[in-house]
């Protein structure tokens, strides 16, 4: 009892800062749709029930998100000047492409051009202002159940975000790529940056998902995914802001029916980083993967928590994440896997395999499942290791270099997942990423 | 080409090699013979550099330089081959993409250009054609899922493709049937030059009726007990290991 008391007094003058913050941003904030404020005021005041995690609770066990709690973060303002160009040049060829900065749409970076009939990518501001029921059945829909005080603070400071609205029966060509910006402004700022992408029945699309950043500052990012029935979306996570970066975030994923969704979380920047990942099959056939690829250097924390949730028969998940750890680096990996009564049929596969380049480096992983269906086909591996001294002499004694016959061991290892990346520039971009994270030859 | 002198290896506490002496010419072939646990292969590891042989004493000149002091990969680009007894599998690494940096990064080392991918390729297609080798083994991972013959020859194509001016073929026999055994005798007999030289470990006097050498050495408890020409191959067969070792102990 003595030790809940201490805690609520020690939380308290962080819990009062972002309330005046929530106050402050209401007060600034364009009028908003009712529902919308509603969802706001009730995830504002679930976050002070919540208050940030600590590692008592099982779900952050091994990541103390302290140094966020610690600091008075406040509203990142618009930074757009200091907007580095190169870092949002898009990857792919003739993307459509969307540029947040500060979680703010910045429509003057964005070349949104051209788009296929059927095809929206929009400002979420503007689309609540202009036309809020296209994305009231969606937004912060997802996120309302959700338990975890972080998803709680973005909608609690919903403002603005980047919408991607797909007609039914639409079948995208090139990708889309969405470019998240944080831009610190000398004290310590955040930014809630949030993606909501309505896929219509029978759609098909590519999406890539980057966040990077300008200085350091805590990015605090929501996605919201919703599948019409038969749609396919096959999407990409690109996290690479700077070392000293906080990066937590959130992607839910509901679909209906047959739909097929395939989501690659690549993690390279940030000094604090996790990851939620929560999928809800809400409809028969539907065909979930989840891949990961993190890649950890320095005192770089790495935790990604995934939760597949089967509530329908005769779909299948897929998820096999992958760590490349270097230095005093650290990740952590949790993969729920829960199967529901009326989920027979269910065909669930989860792997995570760990690579530590140094003695200090360090992983914890567990797996998670709660079965409560009987005709199920559900396994789950975890591997840790390192480089083989056998392989890497057997390269060595054909004459490649040391560090060479480490890139090339550390590229297969990733090798399962970058060779699925679909678009061929950026699974290049993504390679030539592996390598220049990890240079240096223990 | 190659001079051991007094060579000592030590695992842990127990003594490999115990004062090798051996001295190879350019355009010979030495067989180096013996049962289990009398150091062939180890001495074949410490010609190659693997970092878990402990060279206590002695010496190995290559080419007049301190094999001893070379990284297995300065080894390598120097024209050192080792084909191993036991072919690593590399999952993930693609072995035309493997074989393409090994070679490059030689001839990065000799001065010369970088082959592209199309001078790559035909050096290799005309390799394969040598050895019989099927080439889709070239689009697979580093001898992942090969069979034992399969891997022993990748290993002999990658002898050809690299060129070495020294090349040690660790028990290259072990595991082959006698087609296998056929295939791999003939990619290192056109691989024979006098520019070249080949030293083959073995166990069995088999592989010597394919690839005959122009010396024998006995190796029996980290020592060489005795050398001779091929015809110390055929005595052995007869009398086996036994047999030499109530034979005068060699001087050399």
């Amino acid at each position: 009892m003595a030790q809940l008391v201490e805690q609520e007094k020690s939380a308290s003058p962080q819990l009062a800062h972002y309330a005046a913050e929530f106050q402050r941003a209401v007060s600034q904030t364009s009028p908003q749709p009712r529902w919308v404020l509603q969802a706001r005021e009730s995830a504002m005041a679930q976050f002070e029930r919540l208050g940030f995690p600590t590692t008592k609770l099982e779900q952050w066990r091994f990541t103390s998100v302290a140094p966020i709690a610690e600091r008075p973060f406040v509203l990142a303002t618009d930074g757009i000047s200091k907007v580095d160009r190169k870092q949002i040049a898009a990857l792919s060829d003739n993307p459509a492409l969307a540029v947040s900065v500060n979680g703010r749409f910045a429509p003057q970076l964005s070349s949104l051009k051209g788009l296929p009939k059927g095809v929206q990518i929009l400002g979420l501001e503007d689309t609540l202002a202009s036309n809020p029921t296209l994305v009231e059945p969606y937004l912060a829909k997802l996120t309302l159940t959700q338990t975890n005080a972080f998803t709680s603070l973005n909608t609690a400071f919903l403002r603005d975000g980047i919408v991607i609205v797909i007609a039914p029966h639409v079948v995208l060509e090139t990708p889309i790529e969405v470019v998240f910006v944080s831009v610190s402004e000398g004290k310590a700022s955040v930014s809630h940056p949030r993606l909501l992408i309505v896929a219509g029945e029978g759609s098909q699309a590519t999406v890539l998902e980057r966040y990077v950043g300008v200085g350091a500052s805590f990015t605090n990012a929501i996605g919201e995914f919703w599948l019409g029935a038969g749609a396919v979306i096959d999407h990409y996570k690109l996290q690479e802001e700077p070392a000293d970066s906080f990066h937590i975030a959130g992607m839910f994923l509901h679909s209906a029916r047959n739909g097929n969704f395939s989501s690659h979380s690549l993690t390279f920047g940030g000094g604090l980083v996790r990851n939620d990942v929560v999928a809800v099959l809400d409809g028969e056939g539907i065909d979930c993967t989840l891949n990961g690829l993190y890649v950890g250097r320095a005192k770089q924390l790495i935790d990604n928590h995934t939760t597949i949730d089967h509530a329908m028969p005769h779909c299948g998940s897929h998820e096999v994440y992958k760590g490349i750890m270097a230095d005093q680096s650290h990740a952590v990996f949790n993969g729920k896997i829960i199967v529901r009564p009326d989920a027979q049929k269910t065909d669930a596969k989860q792997t995570n395999k760990a690579l530590l380049l140094s003695d200090d480096a360090s992983i914890n992983t567990k797996p998670e499942l709660e079965i409560f269906a009987n005709d199920v086909k559900c396994t789950h591996g975890a591997a840790i290791g390192q480089l083989d001294d056998d392989a890497m002499f057997y390269l060595r004694s054909r004459g490649l270099s040391v560090s060479d016959s480490r890139a090339m061991l550390i590229r297969a290892f990733a090798g399962d997942i970058l060779n699925r990346v679909k678009i061929a520039p950026v699974r290049h971009y993504l390679e030539d990423l592996l390598t220049a994270r990890l240079p240096h030859v223990d | 080409m190659l001079e051991i002198k007094n060579l000592q290896v030590r695992a842990g506490t127990k003594d490999i090699l115990r004062g090798i002496n051996l001295s190879i010419g350019t355009g010979e072939i030495h067989a180096i013979m013996g049962p289990n646990g009398s150091g062939k292969s180890t001495l074949a590891r410490a010609i190659a550099g693997h970092p878990e042989i402990e060279v206590v004493g002695g010496s190995i000149t290559y080419n007049g330089k301190d094999l001893l002091d070379m990284a297995p990969e300065d080894r390598a680009r120097e024209g050192v081959f080792m084909a191993f007894q036991y072919p690593v599998e590399i999952p993930g690494v693609n072995n035309a993409y493997f074989l393409k940096a090994a070679i490059n990064a030689k001839r990065k080392h000799q001065g010369l250009p970088e082959f592209d991918a199309m001078e790559f390729m035909a050096l290799v297609r005309e390799k394969a054609n040598i050895l019989h080798l099927d080439p889709t083994l070239l689009n697979r991972p580093v001898n992942e899922g090969f069979s034992g013959g399969e891997k022993k020859r990748n290993e002999i194509f990658q002898m050809a493709v690299l060129e070495p001016k020294l090349a040690v073929l660790d028990e290259t026999d072990s595991g082959l049937d006698i087609d296998a055994l056929k295939a791999v005798a003939e990619g290192v007999n056109a691989m024979r030059s006098p520019d070249r030289a080949i030293v083959v470990v073995t166990h069995y006097q088999r592989l010597l009726n394919y690839i005959v050498p122009d010396f024998v050495h006995v190796l029996q408890d980290g020592r060489i007990v005795r050398s001779g020409g091929k015809d110390l191959a055929l005595h052995l067969e007869e009398k086996g290991y036994s047999g030499i070792e109530a034979a005068q102990p060699q001087l050399m």
